[in-house]
């Protein structure tokens, strides 16, 4: 018996959430009295590898070959479901990413397993039960979902696990996997990432502005907001359908959900879907002209006031603050 | 080219939720059920992609005979013919076991889901698809065309994207972007009456979990409200409360 929690890698380095699912894992593994193994994929150097030892992995098995360097999911899932039979895994964990949500469904089938997928506590395993609290309804509620077989999959959401550090370093293993050509039927031209800007759906602290800016040409005082601060920027709907920003800021039932440790809401009326999309945030702040936009009704912090005003003395105070501190 | 497009009915986005029995059921009185809206992405692409003669499209939805006019819809705003599991859709798993087992054997270059229903969000069905049929399946689409015997996607990735190519068949989710969703008009309508919707029954699955109970987020403290001036003292309150900063 173990648990197998998959650490995905964007070029090379493992994100925050890779370190909070690793931690999350290991505390399931230590209450099932037994012992955490990662799987790693593609590049990632010796020394990253065994620091996921910090967090509970006790052994990390390293699939490192050319033909992996590149994310495709159905050679993945292969090899995440083969090292799970051979290691004897109950439970395989991921965080629940864009590439996870291609992934863990693949390896859930192939094992037989339930998936419980965008998990936001520990499981409660009492009187062999496994039950397991997820978002449901774009974040208008939460579902209890008991996995009943005998395999288990559970994809963790981002920003919902505290780091826990608990053991020392992690016992480096080369796997080597059964390859099956037919598992390469996908091929990535071409990866782009925008650099400068911190992801969406990794972000701790988000700018988010809606149709009180007036235009696209406004986005400027947003977009320094966000970098004074060091926050992600997103959008409510009316603005990304029409297109002053790109779809994928566009937070709400129909965009994504996000549950960010600060979510500042600039000119967003606050409709029943946008709301959906950012409940689980841990702080939210709203600043609007209008003294009945409901958004106020789910805020912890608000501002009545006419954003072109509020965001440059916001800015400065913010400045203010980071060069205090 | 022949697609698939997997659709499911879903209550309306403007719908508060709220639950019966001991919070052990989605409350549906007076619940307005509608065509998933990425559903709506999916098959809004697909039509795009068949028009003028260069294929047809097919809908498959799970559910029971109360999502007829969520079906019928999707055929009024331009799919082919359309085919009903007559099954309540238990779970990812079960929905997806069904629609390999209709898909297998019936020659379907594409199958497009949304990228996940507005009500379970579980983004599994696409993946679960490919898994049973042992076809490629790339999840969270923003782009699709069609590049002779091959298809070239942009799939999201957190903080940018990716480009990539893969041969039929496949299954694929998609999101905003790939489409923009189509109105139906008068004559889609009508012809949607007489369309083809075949019913079948459901092949027998194994459980491997249950929705036990279901929880609304709890509101939050009443809020503080500030002055326009006061944005030294948020700050102040968003590092020393809050602890967010």
């Amino acid at each position: 018996m173990s648990v197998l929690v998959y650490v995905e890698n964007a070029e090379g380095k493992f994100k925050k959430s890779i370190f909070e699912v690793v931690s999350y894992a290991a505390a399931i593994a230590e209450q099932l009295k037994t012992e955490l193994i990662a799987i790693s994929i593609g590049n990632v150097n010796q020394a990253d590898l065994s620091s996921l030892g910090k967090y509970g992995a006790t052994k990390v098995l390293n699939v490192s070959n050319d033909k992996l360097k590149s994310f495709v999911n159905q050679a993945y899932a292969s090899i995440i479901a083969e090292a799970a039979q051979k290691e004897g895994s109950t439970l395989v964990v991921f965080s629940n990413t864009f590439s996870a949500k291609g992934l863990a469904p693949r390896v859930a089938v192939k094992l037989k397993a339930g998936l419980a997928d965008s998990a936001v506590e520990l499981p409660e395993m009492d009187n062999d039960k496994f039950l397991i609290k997820k978002t449901a309804f774009s974040g208008k509620a939460f579902a209890i979902v008991e996995l009943v077989s005998p395999i288990k999959v559970i994809t963790l959401n981002p920003n919902s696990y505290q780091l826990k550090e608990s053991g020392s370093t992690g016992k480096v293993e080369d796997f080597t996997p059964e390859f099956k050509e037919s598992d390469f039927r996908t091929m990535i031209t071409e990866i782009v990432r925008a650099s400068d800007k911190i992801a969406l759906p990794d972000a701790e602290l988000v700018v988010s502005a809606g149709r009180g800016m007036k235009g696209p040409e406004n986005w400027g005082m947003i977009e320094e907001l966000a970098s004074v601060l060091g926050a992600a920027t997103a959008c409510s709907k009316p603005v990304s359908d029409a297109g002053w920003r790109p779809h994928e800021e566009h937070v709400g039932q129909t965009g994504i959900a996000v549950s960010p440790n600060l979510y500042i809401a600039i000119g967003i009326s606050g409709a029943i879907q946008h709301l959906a999309g950012v409940s689980s945030s841990k702080t939210i702040v709203v600043i609007n002209k209008d003294p009945e936009a409901p958004f106020f009704k789910v805020a912890d912090y608000g501002i009545v006031g006419d954003a072109f005003e509020v965001i440059p003395k916001l800015i400065e105070a913010i400045k203010a603050y980071k060069s205090n501190s | 080219m022949k697609v698939l497009v997997c659709v499911s009915n879903v209550p309306d986005t403007t719908t508060k939720v709220t639950f019966s029995g001991d919070n052990t059921q989605f409350n549906t009185a007076g619940v307005q059920y509608i065509l998933n809206p990425y559903d709506e992405i999916a098959l809004a692409r697909a039509i795009e992609l068949t028009e003028g003669g260069k294929g047809t499209v097919t809908i498959i939805h799970v559910g029971e005979i109360s999502s007829e006019p969520t079906i019928r819809k999707a055929l009024a705003i331009g799919a082919d013919d359309a085919v009903r599991v007559n099954s309540a859709p238990r779970d990812a798993y079960f929905v997806a076991a069904q629609i390999a087992d209709y898909a297998k054997d019936k020659g379907f270059e594409m199958i497009l889901t949304g990228r996940e229903s507005i009500d379970y969000n579980g983004s599994q069905l696409a993946s679960m698809i490919g898994e049973f049929m042992d076809i490629p399946s790339i999840s969270i689409i923003k782009k699709l065309d069609i590049d002779g015997n091959q298809a070239s996607l942009v799939r999201e990735i957190e903080g940018g994207k990716e480009m990539l190519k893969v041969s039929f068949p496949f299954v694929a989710s998609c999101a905003e972007g790939v489409a923009e969703p189509k109105i139906p008009n008068m004559r889609g309508i009508m012809s949607a009456r007489t369309k083809p919707l075949e019913i079948i029954e459901a092949s027998s699955v194994e459980k491997l979990l249950d929705f036990k109970s279901y929880s609304i987020p709890a509101p939050r403290g009443s809020v503080t409200m500030l002055g326009v001036d006061e944005t030294e003292k948020l700050v102040d309150l968003l590092h020393t409360k809050s602890k967010v900063i």
